[in-house]
């Protein structure tokens, strides 16, 4: 007698037969899947390894960083991050990142304060017609970034916010809302429309409405939005280098200035590299489960 | 003479009181007002930037003399597409669009098949395949540029340098990936950061399909081969279309790896860079405008497919919840 379990995949696993027929047929299937897993594995890894070395790389000194064929043994040192903390003339990237740091967190505030009302008002207690309004939101989103580039460089010189941190901060905001109302709409509509009716009935306002029962439901959702427009604002190159100089320099702008023709600089632009990254790569990790909703804008769960 | 008054018929503007919907009542508006500061905002911010590039797309404008523009109407657009270079850019945009996404597609299916069985470590895996998603994509480029591509000292030469000197071969030619194929170069870069997008959307449907249907095929002695041609491949359909167009969408508008890896250089200027470079370089503001109305007419008719993938996926979602 034989047991089958179904796994998530659909291949059944026996218990007991180990021998005859079945059990090699068992036994092949199981090498299969440990096969496939391994190249899973692989696959990972290749994915991964172009990262790994940069991070390696970052950790060599710049003699060893340039070496072909590459040296993976050579001892690690700090000497390209404190040759990058050193750089920009000696203020080092810190202007740029706390520039990059506040245009992302002002704008994703922003955002969630334009974004959270207009979800709500698009699932909870929806207005007529909020599919239309859901897809102009998208349209907007659609629309090439360079369609609009060149009025607002005129718009910026002419009223003098050019090389101003502000101006970045509500064009990231303009950025990143369509992508927060179409995914905390879905995050939203995951809250019963009935447990909100029965708590009214039984009393209770709009904040304790919003405070006790779509915080804690949609909490997780609303993080994962507020992470995912958090990267996007630090990625943003293209309005940045064309709008911003010296005082807004943002990080990944500062990163394009880097490249020296003289000398190795591999190590230090690892360093670079590694630090600008870091908090899109922890925010993304964070929030890794509800990436997809944000990227397929909420049409995936 | 008889009078007779038609009682069944009413003035159309008054519609019977019971079945009139107060459009304009404070209900109305008090469930529209929390709309109302995002959609101000965002057609402030998008929209009008958009007039304003179809009205300067209609000058010959150089900023560099200003004292020379002049309305043109439509002699931008005919240089748009009679002009060498900026023809080259949108076979360019075309083709690097087309192949990343095919191929990450491809590649995505393959890794999300993977992905799909359980196995150990499979959440870890998970986590190092979405890796190149989440770099900075500037980092990521720069990384491909120097760390990789570079002949003196990246890792693709330094492991060819390797690999033949294990067969004996102390100096051999060392390939310029990026002098030699720039586009593919460029197309390497965006493949490897693309992936994961697709393989995460994919997943999400190759989890979605009804386990009973999977386990009916099985038990009705359906192959893999069979099972995925006849089950898994439909049922993906709708989530291929989504990655598809959602991932075109974004590299159409991809900028960071042309400016980084190429400069736009060698035959890879696509029409982003096309138009950074006719505006901030060139000061050909009116016919960077131009440009940039063409790929939005180009990018309206993806979108168009797009929202109709997504309101249909949308409306799977809403009838299933």
């Amino acid at each position: 007698m034989t047991t089958a379990t179904v796994t998530s995949a659909g291949t059944t696993t026996t218990a007991a037969a180990s021998t005859g027929p079945a059990g090699a047929a068992v036994r092949r299937a199981r090498r299969r899947s440990a096969g496939l897993g391994l190249l899973a594995w692989a696959a990972g890894i290749a994915f991964a390894l172009p990262v790994a070395w940069m991070a390696l790389t970052s950790l060599h000194s710049e003699p060893d960083a340039a070496t072909n064929p590459p040296s993976l043994t050579a001892a690690l040192t700090l000497d390209g991050y404190r040759a990058f903390f050193d750089s920009g003339g000696g203020t080092g990237p810190w202007p740029a990142l706390i520039n990059s740091a506040t245009a992302s967190l002002v704008s994703t505030l922003l955002v969630l304060c334009l974004a959270l009302p207009a979800a709500y008002a698009l699932s909870i207690r929806p207005v007529r017609k909020w599919t239309d309004v859901m897809f102009f939101f998208l349209s907007t989103k659609m629309l090439p970034v360079v369609a609009g580039l060149l009025p607002v460089y005129l718009f910026a010189k002419n009223a003098g916010l050019l090389d101003n941190i502000w101006l970045l901060v509500i064009l990231y905001t303009s950025m990143n809302l369509p992508i927060a109302v179409w995914m905390l709409q879905s995050f939203l509509a995951d809250v019963p429309v009935s447990i909100i009716e029965a708590a009214q009935v039984d009393g209770a306002g709009l904040p304790t409405v919003l405070t006790r029962i779509v915080a804690p439901i949609a909490g997780p959702g609303i993080a994962a939005t507020v992470l995912i427009c958090f990267i996007f604002s630090w990625n943003e190159m293209l309005f940045a280098r064309v709008l911003t100089g010296v005082t807004a320099q943002t990080a990944p702008v500062f990163l394009t200035g880097f490249v020296t023709s003289q000398g190795l600089f591999l190590a230090q632009l690892c360093a670079a590299s590694v630090v600008v990254s870091l908090p899109v790569l922890a925010a993304g990790f964070a929030a890794q489960d509800k990436l997809v909703q944000g990227l397929s804008l909420g049409a995936v769960k | 003479m008889t009078l007779t008054v038609n009682t069944a018929t009413r003035p159309p503007s008054s519609p019977p009181r019971a079945a009139r919907v107060r459009r304009g009542g404070p209900r109305a508006w008090a469930t529209r007002a929390p709309l109302l500061p995002a959609l101000v905002f965002l057609v402030a911010v998008t929209q009008l930037p958009f007039v304003a590039t179809l009205v300067i797309s209609l000058f010959d404008w150089n900023s560099l003399d200003p004292g020379a523009r002049r309305v043109a109407w439509f002699e931008n657009y005919a240089t748009v597409v009679t002009d060498a270079d900026l023809r080259a850019s949108v076979v360019t945009t075309a083709l690097l669009t087309t192949t990343v996404v095919l191929a990450s597609v491809l590649l995505g299916l393959l890794l999300a098949l993977l992905l799909d069985r359980s196995f150990r470590g499979r959440g870890f895996v998970r986590t190092l395949l979405i890796t190149p998603f989440l770099l900075v994509p500037v980092s990521a480029a720069l990384l491909w540029k120097h760390a990789l591509y570079n002949p003196e000292y990246g890792l693709l030469n330094g492991a060819w340098t390797w690999i033949a000197g294990l067969f004996g071969d102390d100096t051999p030619t060392q390939p310029e990936w990026i002098s030699d194929t720039p586009l593919l170069a460029v197309e390497a870069a965006l493949i490897w950061q693309w992936t994961p997008f697709m393989m995460l959307i994919l997943l999400a449907g190759l989890q979605s399909r009804p386990p009973e249907i999977m386990e009916a095929a099985r038990l009705d002695g359906a192959g893999t081969w069979q099972t995925f041609r006849y089950l898994t491949l439909p049922h993906l359909r709708r989530y291929l279309e989504l990655g598809i167009l959602l991932g075109s969408i974004y590299i159409v508008q991809n900028f960071d790896a042309v400016f980084t890896v190429t400069s736009g250089g060698l035959g890879t200027a696509n029409l982003p860079y096309t138009i950074y470079q006719t505006f901030y370089q060139a000061h050909e503001y009116g016919l960077a405008s131009a440009a940039g109305v063409v790929v939005v007419i180009g990018t309206i008719v993806l979108a168009t497919f797009a929202l109709r993938v997504v309101s249909s996926l949308f409306t799977e979602e809403a009838g299933r919840s």
